[in-house]
């Protein structure tokens, strides 16, 4: 009769982002129980999922951090590596393999990569950006480190629903751009709500005197949106889709530069 | 001595014309460049087979008041600081365009 321990072998956790199940298995139940507790929120009822990975666990001190990451592919499989994981993933055959150490922050880079690739699909994309839903309509606040992601998710009112201070998803689907929730947070250390709703705008962020809104197009909005988006794979035809998806995306939504002061009347001006 | 050279957009590369600009990203670096209206008329002739100054005097010196070894001198340092960057290729001889695979993901 099996243990309680092989059953939780044998199923693993399914952590579902953006609609997309993916079975992470693992034969510690210690780094299971890390998983399903990093990913509170984002971990499947069902045990039905799209891909499945298998992550072995190397022991601590084993993997290098100081090399960059890389992703590449190789004829019917993408490879990820970087000083801490190495990963493969054969979206075909709909299974992968990690090998990383027990530290929960390689298997989050690993799923942001695999949702990068997934997304570039169906038009999404992973963005440096805050966001948040207000009255039923998502606010992406994008820019980079320093340029005010976590200080618009940190003034945000009540009755606004955070989804990430940190990496905003996005997606393209029946023709429509809508922000989701993410388990990928930056300095406030917290989990986005698991929610998702149409995107009203982008703001490009810039600390200011006062608050200000101005509208953003052409070039200069394609390449505020390009600066921002999260590039892991240094192949072709990926970026050929993310930077078309991205001149689709300034056309259907938006972007807008928002200067700000660093209190919590900025959020006066997105309704 | 005065030689011709090919000029050949990059396989590796993503590109788009948004008004007179061209917007042409690196597949190996993800940087982003913006060409302007005279850079993105080099671009759109950069067929591998037409010499670099074929198509500064045929058509940069035809639509702007240019000395052409001006436009060929800049041209000539275009062309360079692109193919540094991997998104342009420059040889000698003629270029053929070469293809890529595909993939899923």
């Amino acid at each position: 009769m099996p243990s309680v321990t092989a059953v939780a072998q044998s199923s693993g956790v399914v952590v579902e982002i953006g609609g997309l199940p993916i079975r992470l298995r693992c034969d510690s139940p210690d780094f299971l129980r890390q998983i399903k507790e990093r990913y509170d929120g984002y971990v499947g009822s069902s045990n039905d999922a799209d891909f499945d990975f298998e992550i072995e666990l190397a022991p601590p001190g084993s993997v290098s951090h100081d090399e960059d990451v890389r992703v590449t592919w190789d004829s019917e499989r993408w490879l990820m590596k970087r000083g801490d994981f190495r990963a493969e993933w054969n979206p075909s055959a709909a299974r992968g393999r990690i090998q990383q150490t027990s530290n929960p922050y390689s298997l989050d880079s690993v799923l942001r990569i695999v949702h990068t690739l997934l997304l570039a699909r169906e038009g999404g994309f992973l963005l440096h950006a805050s966001s948040a839903i207000r009255n039923g309509r998502a606010f992406l606040f994008s820019g980079v480190s320093g340029a005010g992601k976590t200080t618009m998710a940190r003034l945000a009112p009540p009755d606004a629903a955070l989804l990430t201070d940190e990496i905003s998803y996005v997606t393209r689907r029946d023709g429509r751009y809508s922000a989701v929730g993410t388990p990928f947070f930056g300095e406030l250390a917290r989990v986005g709500e698991n929610l998702q709703a149409p995107i009203e705008a982008l703001y490009l962020l810039a600390k200011g005197p006062k608050n200000k809104i101005e509208p953003i197009v052409g070039a200069d909005a394609v390449r505020g949106l390009l600066g921002n988006i999260l590039f892991f794979a240094r192949d072709p035809e990926f970026v050929k889709l993310v930077f078309d998806s991205a001149f689709d995306f300034v056309r259907h939504i938006p972007v807008r530069r928002l200067t700000f002061v660093p209190d919590t009347s900025v959020w006066e001006l997105i309704v | 001595m005065n030689h011709s050279r090919y000029v050949a957009r990059s396989t590796a590369i993503a590109a788009r014309a948004l008004g007179d600009e061209t917007m042409v990203m690196s597949a190996t670096d993800s940087t982003l460049f913006t060409l302007d209206e005279v850079a993105s008329v080099i671009w759109d002739a950069a067929d591998g087979v037409t010499p670099l100054d074929e198509i500064v005097a045929n058509k940069i010196c035809t639509q702007y008041d240019i000395a052409p070894e001006i436009a060929l001198k800049d041209a000539e340092a275009l062309v360079e600081n692109l193919a540094e960057h991997g998104i342009l290729r420059l040889s000698d001889q003629p270029l053929a365009q070469s293809s890529s695979s595909r993939r899923e993901g």
